[in-house]
């Protein structure tokens, strides 16, 4: 009788590979950015067996989280390139690292740019930003301490802010994808500057670092899926909660990056 | 045993009538005891039997928790013969960034076998004979790549999860993956572009590499990737 199971189940996969020949013919040799995207945006909205439908996100769902993103993104990229125009903020030894940061930005706003535009969205305009927040960074780009810092902030509220949406584009294929592919950019830029700074990598307990506090409200989280790790692993309860990164809401994203955003 | 033999004849007449010779081979299926040790394996869990004899992690949700377990597990298991004796010469920086990374995956390993329950897949045998624990290049290139694989498992799955707790769950655990990816970039070369590498971030879309359990693209699929790091090798047939 187990052989008769495995059977179906070896029948099982040839037919999900079937069905699963189509979403790779038009993505395969697409790459990455606009073209992968709307190969897969109809797609998308099947499940993984591609054979059953899904309800996934409207475009006006998708253009509005893009617009946030793309908000956040502009927010950083420009951050970064004035703070590498700024002569004498970055120490040669770190330039690289921030041009690398820096390129990834400007990749991102025009990846969420193209995307919105093809999902025939209207893109939002490039805001005017205040890098000091009303004063609270004065030297941000005299001191580089303090450039760190709000790199920092942004980094990790970064990956905060495309944690919160990721539900919202649940359904939405590829474009799911290349938000969790910027997602994950974003932690390893957080890494690299909080390192830079002489932190860990990683967010222990709810420890803001200088950085406003709200950026690492709820951080200190140990529970997931209704389980408390912390009863379930032998590890330090800090190690959980460094072990997990925490999603903020839009609204919540918004109140931090405000005071940055003059209009 | 006797009823193992008969299923594992059984099974080899069906393979052979239904795949094909290039089939069977590409999957290795007579190549060792691997057979008789799937089928054993395969009694003893819910994610289902694959052709290989392997442990198969299952469709749907359930299956890319289980694929994520099976990753964890690996993960945790390294870090924890990294961390049971350094390599020559670990600074206490990086013995300090290891022992963190080691109790997050253990963190992750232990929160994935209590969330599947029963429907976990079984506790799987690594093998650990391709690094040399003695050496940093080997112990930090080996952990650059399962945290990489990491990162790019985490976020092509993604989209074939259809609950949106799972996906934020997911969510909360790849940016921690990616952020150990970095520091173990930095680590092999400090200072420079490799935390967020050209190798791994699309160059012109600032995307990070994804891939979906089975996938080819750029290199073998993250399921065989994982499996030369295990004893009891894993499949993720019901998956993309």
């Amino acid at each position: 009788m187990k052989a008769l199971t495995l059977i179906d189940e070896i029948y099982d996969e040839a037919v999900i590979k079937k069905n699963f020949s189509r979403r790779e013919t038009l993505t395969k040799g697409l790459g990455f950015g606009l073209k992968a995207m709307l190969a897969a945006v109809p797609l998308g909205l099947m499940d993984a067996l591609g054979n059953k439908a899904m309800a996934g996100p409207s475009n006006t769902t998708i253009v509005g989280v893009l617009n946030f993103a793309l908000t956040l993104e502009y927010l950083e990229s420009t951050f970064y390139t004035m703070g590498l125009a700024a002569s004498g903020l970055i120490p040669s030894t770190d330039t690289t690292i921030f041009m690398q940061i820096s390129k990834h930005e400007t990749d991102h706003v025009n990846t969420l740019t193209t995307t919105i535009t093809s999902l025939q969205g209207t893109p939002v305009a490039k805001p005017n930003f205040d890098f000091t927040a009303g004063g609270t960074f004065a030297d941000v780009f005299t001191n580089y301490q303090t450039f760190l810092a709000v790199s920092n902030a942004f980094e990790d509220t970064g990956v905060r802010a495309y944690k919160g949406q990721a539900p919202a584009l649940l359904g939405a294929g590829a474009v799911l994808t290349a938000a969790l592919d910027i997602h994950s950019v974003e932690a390893r830029h957080a890494s690299e500057v909080r390192r830079l700074r002489g932190l860990k990598g990683w967010i222990s307990n709810a420890e803001a670092n200088g950085d406003p506090a709200a950026i690492y409200a709820g951080e200190d989280n140990t529970t997931q899926l209704n389980i408390n790790v912390t009863t379930v692993t032998a590890v330090p309860a800090v190690s959980v909660t460094e072990a997990f990164d925490e999603p903020l809401t839009m609204a919540q994203v918004l109140a931090i990056a405000g005071p940055f955003i003059k209009s | 045993m006797d009823t193992q033999i008969k299923t594992q004849n059984m099974l080899q007449k069906a393979l052979q009538s239904r795949l094909g010779r290039r089939k069977i081979l590409k999957y290795g299926l007579f190549s060792s005891g691997a057979m008789v040790l799937g089928l054993g394996a395969c009694t003893k869990h819910n994610g289902g039997s694959s052709m290989s004899g392997a442990i198969d992690v299952g469709g749907g949700d359930t299956g890319i928790l289980n694929f994520a377990y099976a990753l964890e597990q690996l993960e945790a298991a390294f870090y924890i013969q990294v961390n049971a004796k350094f390599y020559t010469n670990a600074t206490s920086a990086e013995q300090a960034i290891l022992a963190d990374i080691m109790n997050h995956e253990i963190a992750h390993r232990d929160f994935f076998k209590n969330a599947l329950g029963s429907a976990a897949i079984p506790a799987l045998t690594p093998d650990f004979s391709s690094v040399d624990f003695t050496s940093r290049a080997s112990v930090l290139g080996t952990s650059k790549a399962l945290e990489d694989t990491g990162v790019s498992a985490y976020n092509g799955a993604g989209q074939y999860l259809s609950s949106a707790d799972y996906l934020t769950v997911a969510g909360k655990i790849v940016s921690v993956e990616a952020r150990h990816a970095a520091a173990i970039r930095d680590l092999l070369n400090p200072k420079s572009a490799d935390f967020a590498g050209d190798d791994v971030v699309n160059a012109s879309s600032g995307l990070d590499f994804s891939r979906t359990p089975n996938s080819t693209t750029g290199g073998p699929s993250i399921v065989a990737t994982a499996n030369t790091f295990l004893k009891t090798k894993i499949s993720a047939t019901q998956l993309p």
